[in-house]
């Protein structure tokens, strides 16, 4: 192993010019990555993170540029370099793969083709490059890599796209991956993939990582050390395991305790969150760049910018008070309000064989089959499943939006709801309200906040003037939103400010369902911590039910007193949200929950799927999860669906695996899958047959 | 892809039938009495009873229109009522004409039109493009008239250099004849230019700005491989469809071009009809021309689905 | 230690950001803009023509002189004399109201028309959209020019039968770019907000949606405008102009171009120039409004 570093960035000053002024965007950024090692660098938005990246890449806009500082790969001087070393360097020595997979290939050109194009650059010929290109797809793990060289990349599906761009990165054998945030928007098996073939290939190639995340619990299971970054400086360093444990600077506290982790309830703890905003890109600060926001800010953070402090073993934090770090206070709101007594009594919502079909140019999606699901008054039920499982579907039926097939029936507080919104009455349609993903598209950009909550008020309430008005303001403090920014329209907002006001328009009407269909999906760790907070706070206060719909299972976890998991529009288990989260559950949810890192970064039992989760017009016969599932029983799971059976009080599974024979063998991993349908286990048949 | 195909052929089918309502009714229906138009408000009114009958314009619409379609089906345009000859006569010669004219442009036109788009999106916000682009735009708006009697000053008067009329004499070469076309040719260039530019540079910068392009580059090819595997494979798509619907500026534009220029075309055609009140003639060619545009369409619908991978090789695995 | 405000408290109000700052940067960069300006100066004289052309004018644009008909530029006669003899530079300043008067009044009609068709076939969509749609696509087949002659042929050449028909197929050119808009609109959540709050679909339509495509309706508008006067001119041109009586460009040039082979050039030139820098004036003013929207 050579001495010399992979990469190493010392100093690194960048800015962006906008409107003639220069504005610093990395600060100062030192950075070491050995040869191998494998390093994440952690950040939210604004951070600088990616910035990062492109400048080693040589790949900065227009407007940025090096103002200072050094990057050497390998021995050389990257900043010095001509226009042919660049592109020497990109096709040798550091490769990318960013966000995005479909968009990152070109939609015109086989995908086979695109990776070849790599090899031609380093001089092979036609065929060899070929066929080198498919060697690399199978080296990613996908099936009929023959095949796959002649697919266009809309013909793949999203985990498969990621993995032509990781082959087309590491087939110029480069001494530097860099990944930027490689993984979001992937669904968690898909995920957990996709990270296991990075670290597989990692081993196999030799080649160092670079990985940009904001997502904690990924960058502590893929890294060895790891830099977290905050306003484009570097305000902690070291291996992951002790920055995560033991961490030393304000920030890095603070963002530890924003997640929501396995053991926080909403009735028991509230989430920790970071005071102010972040920062804007560029923003300017003088001292300490987490001084506006710092518990334990003193005079001289505001003057002095702090230096990085080593702290023995390569642990370094840059705060003047770093030993004091771990005493940061808990922001007063983390004190939990009294909660009204929590749910009981029969379901105020209940679907009953809930099913939606569409038919769309000769094919026909089933998008829900047959759910039959009650939420309690005052209970949070948690909604979870990956893509095309049906959970947006769901959400859209029970608020009317989109109507189900005959034979569906929707009931709110024992009366039957209508169809369609249009034909419920003003009192349901008050009862049932929703808040959306993504607040830019949620609240109309032309209206002031007055107007978008005055809106509702007027139409769902009835009033007006100045009743009105008192009434904005009441809704307006409740959700914490300053009254002075109820004039401003939504652009002038970040995302946090937009989603309180989109929570402040569903609670305008005071609500007693309320569908949160992802809502802080958008929103930073620190951002989204507030929101839960504020969501469990009004639910304690106003007794509101809620159906919370989410792929990250922490957030369910912690929020949610009911867990519904649904897999190609099928319920496949319901239960109290420890009774799901534990063995015995459903092989579907077990495989969902090993997928998922976590910051505790214990050594979970892996449990890998095999293959795409199917199209939903082509399902499986029998129960649809057969063709992935790692418990696989036998011809009955091929050729019938399993009933959704009460296994526990108020705990049903879909499973032809009786739920003793579950909890025995959920007790340890099982053995992998070789193929996508199994011969029989012989143990597991002798169980069944034998009694 | 063959359902998709099929499609677009009922479409196109449907709105060629609204067409030829439109039209029939158009031009049948608006002006009242049909006798009457064309005689003019001082005839007596047994000649115009006489006319209508002759015509069959006394008969009901739907009659009319009826006879007229089924007429159509098997090639019978009717006559023409200022000259007495078949109108299929008419309008062939005239289609032809028009026909080499815009063919003419149009070779001219695309290729500068889709390289002047790439350059003012390489050199996006610069001199150069806000040249070639607004400067493009302005001409365009110009009407041809206009444009084009700039054109015949500049060249056919003060510099001399190009004939002012469009017909070559008969029997002329072709390289004759195109040096007749030039001018009226040029007008049409002028005319389209501008937007077919425009799209095909904001298609390049879409391109340009598309992360498949940043992939490109990362992966440390050269800019021009970058440019023409990358880029342009996906740039050019849009500027497929808008130049099939300029074809409808450009016969609008024949039009008047032909007039200008004495050219026996069938803008030049439908102008005649329309003035001399010629409904057999006037029908039939407006409804030549508006298939010839949806021919047009179609058939640029046709090759955009075949060179999009995204609607020829449908769905994911 | 201080305690520590909710974290819902802002810490600085942000009265003014960077969006709102941007969009009155962006304001005063198009009025600045090399474009805008010589487009509004363009159009500001024609305007100005417009409004006090009998009043600039030299000469009375109608008066005859056959005696000096042809004539030349010269002192007497800066654009020099018609085939009637009549002063062309008069006729140029005076040509300019007609125009004015009938081609904003046009896209007007047909902006107003075709945003109404737009919305409700975006919103709506389903078998409205696919019939109207397909009427649509019918029309447009057929160039401008020629529907706007046949009609004139139909109902006689008038001013009010050149605005409605060219408002007519210019609200169908508008009803296709704001259904587009529409359609891109109405996927955004806050119209499925706006449905669960039982609000009727024209409120929808025009109270949510419009102002949110009103950018590209006034692009569209200015756009359209010069088109008008294009069209305008063209019509007559061909020989389908309104009233004979009053001073029009086009007309003009179709009873002079046929001199241009004798060398007779002015009494076409300026008309053209005329018909030339007012119509690029006006697209040079759209240009510059079309670039702050896209920014």
């Amino acid at each position: 192993m050579s001495a010399e570093p992979a990469i190493q960035m010392e100093d690194l000053e960048v800015v962006y010019r906008v409107r003639g002024v220069d504005r610093p965007v990395l600060r100062g950024l030192s950075i070491t990555i050995a040869k191998g090692e494998s390093y994440g660098l952690v950040g939210e938005s604004g951070c600088g993170k990616t910035t990062a990246a492109f400048t080693i890449m040589r790949y900065l806009p227009r407007n940025g540029r090096v103002v200072s500082g050094s990057i050497r790969a390998d021995g050389a001087d990257l900043l010095t370099m001509s226009e042919a070393e660049v592109r020497r360097l990109r096709a040798s020595t550091i490769s990318m793969v960013y966000q995005n997979p479909g968009a990152a290939l070109n939609p015109a050109i086989r995908v086979g083709d695109q990776i070849a194009e790599v090899f031609r650059l380093r001089g092979h010929d036609r065929s060899e490059s070929l066929d080198r290109a498919q060697e690399m797809l199978r080296k990613v793990q996908i099936s009929d890599p023959a095949g796959g060289m002649r697919r266009y990349p809309h013909q793949l599906s999203g985990g498969g796209q990621q993995r032509v761009v990781i082959a087309m990165a590491l087939a110029s054998d480069p001494t530097l991956l860099i990944l930027d945030e490689p993984t979001t928007g992937l669904d968690a098996t898909v995920e957990s993939e996709v990270l296991d073939l990075v670290a597989a290939l990692r081993e196999e190639f030799g080649t160092s990582v670079l990985f940009i995340s904001h997502n904690l619990a990924v960058i502590r299971k893929m890294c060895e050390r790891v830099g977290v970054l905050y306003a484009g400086r570097l305000v902690e360093e070291g291996e992951a395991e002790t920055v995560f444990t033991e961490p030393r600077h304000p920030y890095t506290v603070g963002l530890l305790r924003c997640i929501p982790r396995g053991g926080l309830r909403k009735d028991r703890d509230r989430l920790d969150t970071i005071p102010g905003y972040l920062p804007q890109l560029g923003a300017d600060l003088t001292g300490c760049v987490f001084a506006d926001r710092c518990g334990l800010v003193q005079e001289i953070c505001r003057t002095d910018e702090p230096p990085l402090h080593p702290l023995g073993n390569g642990h370094s934090s840059r705060c003047h008070f770093h030993d004091k770090a771990a005493e940061v206070p808990y922001t007063a709101s983390s004190i939990p309000e009294p909660g009204t007594a929590p749910a009981n009594g029969d379901g105020l919502v209940r679907l009953e064989h809930a099913s939606k079909t569409f038919s769309h140019e000769g094919s026909t999606v089933r998008a829900l089959v047959d759910v039959d699901l009650s939420i309690a008054a005052g209970e949070t039920l948690g909604l979870v499943g990956e893509s095309g499982c049906g959970k947006t579907t769901l959400a859209r039926v029970l608020l009317g939006l989109t109507a189900p097939d005959d034979g569906s029936t929707v009931e709110l507080d024992g009366r039957r709801l209508a169809a369609r919104v249009v034909k419920r009455d003003r009192e349901q349609v008050r009862a049932l309200q929703t808040v959306f993903q993504n607040p830019d598209s949620a609240l109309n950009r032309r209206f002031s906040v007055r107007r978008i909550i005055g809106r509702a008020l007027e139409k769902l309430v009835g009033l007006h003037g100045k009743r009105r008005e008192e009434r904005l303001k009441e809704i307006a403090s409740s959700v914490r939103f300053d009254e002075r920014l109820l004039s401003a329209r939504p652009v002038q907002l970040s995302g946090g400010l937009k989603q309180r006001v989109a929570i402040g328009r569903a609670f305008a009407g005071e609500p007693r369902v309320v569908v949160c269909d992802e809502p802080t999906s958008a929103l930073d760790v620190s951002v989204q911590a507030a929101i839960l907070n504020l969501l469990a706070d009004l639910q304690a206060k106003e007794g509101v039910t809620y159906l919370f719909i989410s792929h990250d299972l922490g957030v369910v976890r912690y929020l949610a007193d009911r867990i519904a998991v649904l897999y190609l529009g099928r319920l496949m288990e319901v239960g109290p949200a420890e009774a799901v989260f534990n063995p015995p559950h459903h092989p579907y949810t077990e495989a969902l929950l090993s997928a998922v890192p976590t910051l505790e970064g214990e050594e979970r039992p892996r449990i890998r799927l095999q293959g795409e989760i199917p199209s939903a017009a082509d399902p499986p016969s029998g129960c649809v999860f057969h063709t992935r599932c790692p418990r696989y029983l036998g011809a009955i799971c091929e050729e019938q669906e399993p009933p959704l059976a009460e296994v526990e009080r108020g705990h049903y599974i879909r499973c032809h695996i009786p739920v003793d024979e579950l909890r025995r063998i959920q007790a340890e991993p099982p053995p992998p899958r070789t193929s996508a349908r199994r011969v029989e286990d012989d143990e597991l048949t002798h169980g069944l047959t034998g009694s | 892809m063959g359902r998709f195909l099929l499609k677009r052929l009922g479409l196109a089918a449907i709105t060629l039938f609204l067409l030829s309502v439109i039209v029939f009714f158009g031009t049948q229906v608006l002006p009242g009495n049909v006798g009457r138009r064309i005689l003019g408000p001082f005839a007596d009114q047994a000649a115009v009873d006489n006319l209508n009958e002759r015509l069959g314009t006394d008969r009901g619409l739907l009659t009319q229109y009826w006879d007229w379609l089924t007429g159509l089906f098997t090639g019978d345009f009717g006559t023409s009522l200022a000259q007495n000859v078949p109108v299929t006569e008419l309008i062939g010669n005239a289609l032809v004409n028009s026909l080499k004219l815009a063919a003419f442009a149009f070779v001219l036109v695309v290729p500068l039109a889709i390289v002047g788009g790439v350059v003012a999106a390489l050199k996006r916000d610069r001199l150069t493009d806000r040249v070639i682009t607004i400067g493009g735009l302005s001409l365009s708006v110009v009407p041809e008239f206009v444009s084009g009697i700039i054109l015949i000053l500049v060249f056919g008067l003060w510099l001399d250099v190009l004939p002012v009329s469009a017909r070559a004499p008969t029997g002329a070469s072709i390289l004759t004849q195109l040096e007749y076309l030039l001018l009226p040719a040029l007008t049409l260039v002028i005319l389209l230019f501008g937007y077919i530019a425009r799209i095909t540079r904001a298609g390049t910068i879409e391109s340009l700005d598309a992360d498949y392009t940043r992939t490109a580059v990362l992966k440390g090819l050269p800019r021009r491989t970058v440019l023409k595997r990358h880029v342009l494979r996906n740039s050019l798509l849009p500027t497929i469809a808008v130049v099939a619907t300029q074809t409808g500026y450009l016969i609008g534009g024949l039009v008047v071009v032909e007039t200008l220029f004495n050219y026996p075309g069938m803008g030049r055609l439908i102008v005649t009809a329309a003035t001399q009140k010629d409904m057999p003639l006037l029908e039939a060619a407006v409804l030549v021309v508006g298939t010839i545009f949806l021919i047009a369409m179609l058939f640029a619908d046709l090759l955009y689905s075949l060179l999009n991978p995204r609607i020829r090789y449908s769905g994911a695995e | 230690m201080t305690t520590i405000e909710d974290p819902a408290a802002p810490i600085q109000i942000p009265v003014r950001d960077e969006a709102t700052i941007a969009r009155g940067e962006r304001l005063r960069l198009l009025v600045r803009s090399p474009g805008f300006i010589l487009g509004a100066i363009l159009v500001g004289f024609w305007v100005v023509c417009a409004l006090f052309g009998a009043m600039i004018a030299p000469q009375d644009p109608q008066a005859d002189d056959i005696l000096n008909k042809l004539v030349a530029p010269s002192g007497d006669h800066l654009f020099g004399t018609d085939r009637l003899g009549r002063d062309v530079f008069s006729r140029v300043l005076v040509g300019a109201r007609e125009i004015l008067i009938t081609a904003p009044l046009a896209t007007l009609l047909g902006t107003v028309i075709g945003t109404a068709i737009g919305l409700v076939t975006g919103y709506y969509r389903g078998l409205v959209d696919d019939i109207t749609m397909r009427i649509v696509d019918a029309m447009l087949a057929v160039p401008v020019i020629i529907i706007a002659f046949l009609a004139i042929v139909a109902r006689g050449a008038s001013r009010l039968t050149i605005i409605l028909v060219i408002g007519f197929v210019f609200s169908m050119i508008i009803a296709k770019t704001v259904r587009a808009a529409v359609l891109s609109e109405r996927e955004l959540d806050y119209v499925q907000a706006a449905r669960l709050r039982n609000e009727r679909s024209p409120y929808i339509m025009f109270a949510e949606i419009l102002p949110n495509v009103m950018g590209p309706v006034v692009v569209e508008f200015t756009v359209r405008l010069g088109y008008a006067i294009f069209t305008i001119a063209t019509l007559a041109f061909l020989g389908f102009g309104a009233d004979p009586s009053i001073p029009d460009w086009g007309r003009d040039i179709e009873q002079h171009y046929a001199f241009i082979n004798g060398g007779i050039w002015w009494a076409v030139l300026f008309p053209s120039l005329a018909i030339a820098t007012l119509i690029v004036g006006i697209n040079l003013i759209a240009d510059a409004i079309a670039q702050t929207f896209e920014r």
